[in-house]
């Protein structure tokens, strides 16, 4: 029997509407229908755009046959929702966003948009990106397709979750101390961390500033170069946004096996040691990889990043300041939550805000606010910064001897929903070799590396140089190709 | 103690809104004056997913302001966020600089009753103007219209000791801001607010005593009285062998006293950290050195000038420079007849009585520095009488017509026609045979009654000068003939 429309890959999806072999509102109606079918287990969307997705799948249709469409024309995109889209609610996975309607888009949906893409709804997030489960969700938790009743990982489960359910062809995420890599790596897609400035975040709910990317999340890394080719570029709204050309990713993507031959891979040590608490099979799987890679002639180098044991409390230092200053705008009194009675403005503030916001939103504003605090920045926040050049520096020395490390994305395959909730430390640990990427503003690249004993995707990483994510794709689709050739 | 042991200690804080036409962190309008909340865009209301972007222009208006002052202007320097909760501020905190402000340093010398002093400054920074709570009797409204609005907190060192010295540094800080064209410097408007730090302490004890901030002061006058009053208020609390408490304190128009708003217990921890939406602040040294090479001249280095250069006294250069349209105007007309001090006379005692607000500009005058400056020269070249000469103004000022033009239409110019002045002379001579005895019998004394009369004949026309010559003449020639 025919599986479906919806469960082709983006580039086979293109193919076809290219050939004329389908078109876009058929594609998205049998998107819909599998969402309609299966979201309700799933939990990958918070908001469905039934009405908008099936107007713009028509608008491409039209565009393709006047012979003017662009490069997305026609195919289902599903958007983290805690990326802004006008006139369609984006709630951040939050109580106090739960009716937020924005009244602009983000750029990069502005991006998608002007592609052609039909953009079918919103996805389920960790509140405001802050988790690893994705359980940390105002709308409930994601089910993890690729190993049910585990979590799908976060903060992107739900987009996760609706890449490896057929839900969409691709999706957003966005990621700021793992949050695409990990769930990707969960669930047994592709996930993608850009350069810090390679995507505008004009319209992104802030997280954390200096660590937040919007990154694409799909099947292969054909299809995530080519929603990254739509969405990279210069944005004069977002004073981080880098001024730098947008790659050929999805060339970069086809160059085959034989175009790591020659690259130098580093294999981090303090990744790959023992102390790393990986699963065996997470361990077999990452060597299986570096193994074929060399076979395809790479040659593979160990090296270090002495300064990875502080990466973990340096991020939650540096993020959950930042979060505690960004999410100090959710106060009730223009948009968002707002409490029923407060006497006066002091309790409209604690009042709006107790009941808006989740526990572990809160724990990092807690956190963040303390971090900062008079008497207490030299000793956190500053010093955090300060290891946070040291682990850039790190980068910055690898770099300068290999082209590209090769590391697992999560030491563990998912984990079971429920599992680590009450040890917000284990989860925290979760993000142990995702996080310096943010830390130090790399591109990172999540792609499926087996399974474990029982059937659990396993994600490979790699890490590239500031701005290299045609490398990574060159990689990413080598290693495609040697894993399924 | 007498309260003449007591020394006051003062330091001001002003926040001056920038001139620009858009805010300081997005496009939308800054202009002052709109429907509430109409000039309120996704930033100015603290959106999620808003980001700031810097106006170039605000950064051009501190460097200005900064080199200026005689400030150290960074090229290097950085955004904070400052965070706290107000409903007037949209995002929970506001972004300002902190430890890497734009300017360091400088200072303004102003004068006070004819003596130039000098108060240095801290520092100079750029940050965010809030938006308005107004609050009514059924609860309280927000304004956002004026969140984003770009500010330069310009904070003087703590050497002013007393409210006329304030005062005085305070009207020469906005006079400077007002010539760079930076700042409209209007108090009513709150584009130009000050906050005061008062302390006081005995005459010859260097360590400073308590401080209370002064806030919400919107006139000079009112400056002059609030810190008046708090120094008063603080000498009186340590002479009764009471403390004086570090806090906000609010001045109120109507009682004119100040009051308590919030101590130092209640002061807000502000959490300040470099705004990782912003990159560092870096500007292009060519960019520093076009801004400083466009300085336009200060009102002291004009007063200096005026008196060193021009001639004029004191006095006059410092009215000629109180506002900037003034020196301008004055300017413009010495470049077009070169007498400085007939024109500074005639700016201080006519031009300027017909100016409501010369700050505001010359513009509505009738007429421009070169008619003033045509009439000056008339009056130099004896073709037009003192008292002429302001009837001759009295027309310009309505029609704005040149002096010259009023001069002949009105057939104001003195007679200087010898013939016709000596066939006057003739004819008073004739009528008046016994004075005009008087006077050859040496009651010389009667040339003011030959004058009077030739001015009688001539409706005041008669040229003085050739009259009383011609006049001369004609009385002692007869005689030598007779």
């Amino acid at each position: 029997m025919d599986k479906g429309l919806h469960t082709l890959t983006l580039e086979q999806q293109l193919t076809q509407l290219d050939e004329g072999a389908i078109r876009a509102v058929e594609l998205t109606e049998a998107t819909l229908e599998a969402i309609e079918a299966t979201d309700a287990t799933v939990n990958a969307y918070i908001t469905l755009d039934r009405e908008g997705a099936l107007a713009q799948a028509a608008a491409a249709d039209e565009a393709r046959e006047r012979g003017d469409h662009g490069a997305l024309a026609g195919v289902p995109i599903a958007v983290k929702d805690i990326i802004l889209t006008r006139g369609l609610k984006t709630t951040a996975a939050s109580r106090i966003l739960a009716d937020f309607v924005p009244p602009f888009d983000a750029a990069v949906v502005e991006r998608l948009r002007d592609a052609g893409a039909v953009i079918v709804g919103k996805t389920n997030c960790d509140e405001f990106a802050m988790g690893s489960s994705n359980e940390n969700s105002a709308f409930g938790p994601v089910q993890n397709p690729a190993a049910p009743g585990r979590a799908p990982g976060g903060s992107s489960g739900g987009s996760a979750a609706a890449v490896a359910a057929d839900l969409c062809a691709a999706a957003l995420g966005t990621d700021t101390g793992g949050s695409i890599r990990q769930p990707a790596a969960l669930t047994g897609t592709v996930g993608l961390k850009p350069t810090y400035g390679r995507v505008s975040r004009f319209g992104v709910v802030a997280f954390a500033s200096s660590l937040d990317q919007v990154g694409p999340m799909g099947k292969t890394t054909w299809d995530v170069a080519r929603v990254l080719e739509t969405i990279a570029g210069h944005d004069p709204r977002d004073s981080t946004s880098a001024a730098r050309p947008v790659g050929g990713y999805c060339a970069a993507a086809r160059r085959g096996p034989e175009a790591v031959a020659g690259m130098r891979l580093g294999v981090p040590r303090e990744y790959m040691g023992s102390e790393g608490g990986i699963q065996p099979a997470v361990k077999e799987a990452v060597h299986g990889a570096i193994d074929a890679l060399r076979d395809a002639g790479a040659e593979i180098v160990e090296v270090s990043l002495p300064h990875t044991e502080y990466a973990i409390a340096t991020y939650y230092l540096i993020a959950t300041a930042e979060a505690s200053s960004n999410l100090a705008r959710y106060d009730g009194m223009r948009y968002g939550h707002r409490t029923e009675e407060a006497a006066d403005l002091a309790e409209v503030y604690a009042r709006s805000r107790g009941e808006g916001f989740g526990a572990e939103v809160k724990r990092r504003i807690m956190l963040g606010t303390y971090a900062l605090s008079a008497g207490y920045y030299d000793a956190y926040y500053l010093k955090a910064q300060k290891a946070r050049t040291l682990i850039r520096r790190d980068f910055e020395a690898a770099f300068a001897d290999v082209d590209a490390l090769v590391t697992p994305t999560s030491p563990t395959t998912a984990f079971r929903l429920g599992e680590r909730v009450d040890d917000p430390l284990q989860m925290y640990l979760a993000d142990v070799f995702t996080i310096s990427c943010n830390l130090a503003g790399i591109p990172g690249l999540s792609l499926p590396c087996g399974q474990d004993e029982d059937g659990a995707p396993i994600g490979l990483q790699l890490l590239g140089p500031w701005f290299a994510e045609e490398r990574l794709c060159t990689i990413g689709g080598a290693w495609e190709a040697l894993r399924d050739g | 103690m007498s309260s003449s042991e007591w020394e006051a200690v003062i330091g001001l804080e002003v926040h001056a809104q920038l001139k620009t036409s858009s805010k300081l962190f997005s496009r939308e309008s800054a202009q002052y004056g709109a429907e509430p909340n109409t000039q309120v865009n996704e930033v100015c209301a603290g959106m999620p997913g808003a980001l700031p972007v810097i106006n170039e222009r605000a950064v051009e208006y501190a460097m200005v302001a900064g080199y200026a002052l005689g400030c150290e202007v960074h090229l290097w320097s950085q955004f904070a966020r400052k965070n706290y909760f107000y409903p007037d501020l949209p995002k929970g905190y506001q972004i300002s600089q902190f430890k890497h402000p734009i300017c360091t340093g400088g200072g303004v010398d102003y004068l006070l009753d004819g003596e130039l002093k000098r108060c240095n400054l801290t520092r100079i920074h750029l940050e965010e103007d809030a938006g308005k709570n107004i609050h009514a009797p059924n609860g309280s409204l927000v304004d956002l219209n004026r969140a984003g609005v770009p500010l330069i907190e310009i904070v003087g060192e703590p050497e002013l000791r007393s409210a006329d010295e304030a005062t005085a540094y305070l009207k020469e800080l906005r006079n400077i801001l007002r010539y760079l064209d930076v700042c409209d410097g209007n108090l009513e408007e709150g584009s130009f607010r000050c906050d005061a730090n008062v302390s006081v302490r005995p005459r010859g004890q260097e360590a400073f005593g308590t401080r209370a901030e002064l806030k919400n002061i919107n006139s000079f006058r009112f400056i002059q009285r609030a810190i008046d009053y708090e120094i008063a208020r603080q000498i009186d609390l340590l002479e009764n062998g009471e403390q004086v408490v570090q806090e906000t304190r609010l001045f109120n128009h109507d009682t004119g006293r100040t009051t308590s708003m919030r101590s130092k217990e209640e002061a807000h921890d502000y959490r300040y950290f470099p705004d990782p939406d912003l990159p560092p602040l870096v500007i292009a040294p060519e960019w520093s050195e076009r801004v400083k090479a466009a300085l336009p001249e200060l009102p002291g280095q004009k007063r200096e000038r005026y008196q060193r250069d021009l001639g004029l006294p004191a006095y006059d250069a410092d009215v000629l420079t109180q506002a900037r349209p003034v020196a301008e105007f004055f300017e413009a007309a010495v470049a077009a007849h070169d007498n400085p001090k007939g024109i500074a006379n005639w700016v201080m005692n006519e031009v300027l009585r017909e100016v409501d607000n010369p700050e505001e500009g010359l513009d509505a005058l009738a007429f421009g520095p070169a008619q003033l400056a045509e009439l000056v020269q008339m009056v130099d070249d004896k073709e037009l009488t003192g008292k002429i000469a302001k009837a001759v103004f009295a027309k310009m000022v309505e029609s704005g017509q040149a002096p010259t033009e009023i001069a002949d239409a009105e057939g104001l110019r003195p007679i200087r026609d010898e013939g016709r002045l000596r066939a006057l002379i003739a004819d008073i001579l004739a009528n008046n045979p016994a004075q005009v005895e008087q006077f050859r019998g040496g009651k010389t004394k009667l040339m003011g009654f030959f004058i009077g009369q030739l001015m009688q004949q001539t409706r005041g026309k008669a040229d003085p000068g050739l009259g009383r010559k011609l006049l001369m003449e004609e009385l002692n020639s007869d005689n030598e003939d007779g």
